[in-house]
């Protein structure tokens, strides 16, 4: 049934066990790699209130947006350190070499970033929202809609990180690259906040996030792949 | 047939190639755009609502059409480059990237002088206005990347990868922001869609090929200074006529950079 180009792949489940064992543990030894963008998006959050004036009826309408950006730029914040530290001591360049389905080791990967930046973010956000004025309804939507957006996220910021491996000042160029494609999840997150917020049924957006997340699920970690290959290639 | 096909895969051939089509595609756009601008600024007639200043269409509307088109143009070679490893295919894609850059930049400033005396404001959160400017910016991310990246075979492959990437997503920003502008503003907004006059959309016509050519010319002319500058060191770089000349002018530059070894030798002598 080995069907991969002639070398030996382990099993699917052993492989992801694997990479999630190994990214969980480096994760957990630098707290400060996943704890930092949760402390950024806190204080971005409650920097908006200091410029815009506290009034309760601006927050709330504006609170949906607020949110949204923020979570993206925090998110974006935890990308930059992806694929850096494996890149720089050629764990990467072994992963590439391994034989092993370079799209399943990437998705392996994403999905961790994602339970150790999106799912605390999504955790904060009902407090957040709380301090914007946003009422305890829209909280189930607010953290669904995070849900399906971090997670499109940083699957399709892995693209950008891995295009961007090993450059110098990949920070803002990662944000160029990325935030254009992110507009999607931005304004359909917002909107489904923006809806329930004002009582109306937030379905359509919600389930439109969660086709875009199919998509980005499907396609992303190939694209992440071949750029990783690209990006270790290069280096030589 | 295919055989034919195959020469495009030769440097060679191809700058010989776009060296000779590239004065016609020069004249046909000249003809084209001359016709076009006649027609639009002094023969078709006043908007009786907007007045003159709806003339701006036969910049704006053949510019935000190419900017869409030259993204595609630079899409599907980045693709060929990246399946038959083609690096043709790549030139092409490099040269188109501020082309098109440049043709959103034009449709945006046009939209926004347009913008001005239709709905009083430079600019309006409009959904077509809202996808150039983010098609701009992929335009700049994808220049970026290839300019950030220094050894140049994976700043092209790494580049093709954006390009597609990007693809994939124009229609999903696309309609998405066209959503978005719809759930955001007031339905009263004016559209281009309302049918115009055949009188009005003959000169468009003519500045839409115009533009086609334009960026056929630019194109090629773009692609010649790229392959030359990737084939440098190639022998029949050093054998083309134009490049000989510009040797036979150097010379002078060479005997200054020689004396001073000149010099010592007659010291030792």
């Amino acid at each position: 049934m080995n069907l991969d180009n002639g070398t030996s792949p382990v099993g699917i489940a052993l492989l992801i066990k694997c990479i999630v064992v190994r990214e969980w543990s480096i994760a957990v030894r630098n707290p400060g790699q996943w704890l930092n963008p949760l402390l950024f998006f806190v204080i971005v959050v409650s920097l908006f209130p200091l410029g815009i004036g506290p009034s309760p009826a601006t927050l709330e309408t504006i609170a949906p947006g607020i949110m949204w950006v923020s979570a993206l730029l925090a998110v974006l914040l935890s990308l930059d350190a992806l694929f850096d530290a494996d890149y720089a001591d050629g764990t990467l360049e072994q992963m590439v070499l391994s034989g092993q389905s370079m799209s399943l080791i990437v998705l392996a990967k994403v999905l961790v970033h994602w339970l150790l930046s999106g799912l605390p973010l999504l955790v904060l956000s009902p407090i957040l929202g709380l301090l914007l004025n946003l009422s305890l309804d829209t909280m189930p939507v607010l953290m669904i809609s995070l849900f399906l957006g971090t997670l499109t996220m940083s699957l399709i910021g892995a693209i950008g990180a891995a295009l961007t491996v090993g450059l110098n000042q990949a920070g803002v160029l990662l944000s160029l690259l990325v935030l254009p494609l992110t507009v999607p999840v931005l304004i359909f997150g917002s909107a489904s906040v923006a809806a329930a917020a004002s009582d109306i049924s937030a379905n359509g957006p919600l389930l439109i996030l969660a086709a875009v997340l199919i998509l980005a699920l499907s396609l992303a970690p190939l694209a992440t792949a071949l750029a990783l290959k690209i990006g270790v290639s290069g280096s030589n | 047939m295919f055989k034919w096909l195959h020469r495009f895969g030769s440097a060679p051939f191809v700058y010989r190639f776009s060296g000779a089509l590239a004065p016609w595609v020069g004249g046909a756009c000249a003809v084209l755009l001359g016709i076009g601008l006649y027609l639009g600024l002094f023969v078709a007639p006043t908007d009786y609502e907007q007045g003159e200043s709806y003339r701006i269409i036969y910049v704006h509307v053949p510019a935000a059409i190419m900017s869409m088109f030259v993204y595609m143009v630079m899409a599907i070679s980045s693709a060929v480059f990246l399946i038959w490893r083609m690096k043709l295919a790549d030139a092409v894609a490099q040269a188109a990237a501020p082309i098109g850059a440049s043709f959103t930049f034009l449709a945006l400033v046009t939209g926004s002088l347009w913008g001005k005396p239709m709905w009083g404001t430079w600019w309006i959160w409009d959904g077509r206005l809202t996808s150039e400017l983010l098609l701009l910016f992929l335009y700049l991310g994808y220049m970026a990347l290839r300019a950030a990246i220094e050894q140049p075979q994976s700043a092209a492959r790494a580049a093709a990868v954006l390009a597609i990437v990007g693809v994939v997503n124009i229609p999903i920003i696309h309609y998405s922001v066209e959503w978005w502008s719809t759930l955001h503003q007031p339905a009263t907004i004016t559209k281009l869609k309302p049918s115009i006059h055949e009188s009005m959309a003959v000169p468009l016509r003519f500045m839409i090929f115009g533009f086609l050519f334009l960026f056929g010319y630019v194109l090629l002319v773009r692609l010649r200074t790229g392959i030359l500058q990737r084939e440098a060191r190639a022998s029949w770089v050093a054998q083309l006529p134009e490049i000989m000349r510009f040797n036979a002018l150097a010379p002078a530059a060479d005997s200054q950079a020689v004396s001073p070894s000149k010099h010592s030798e007659t010291k030792h002598g």
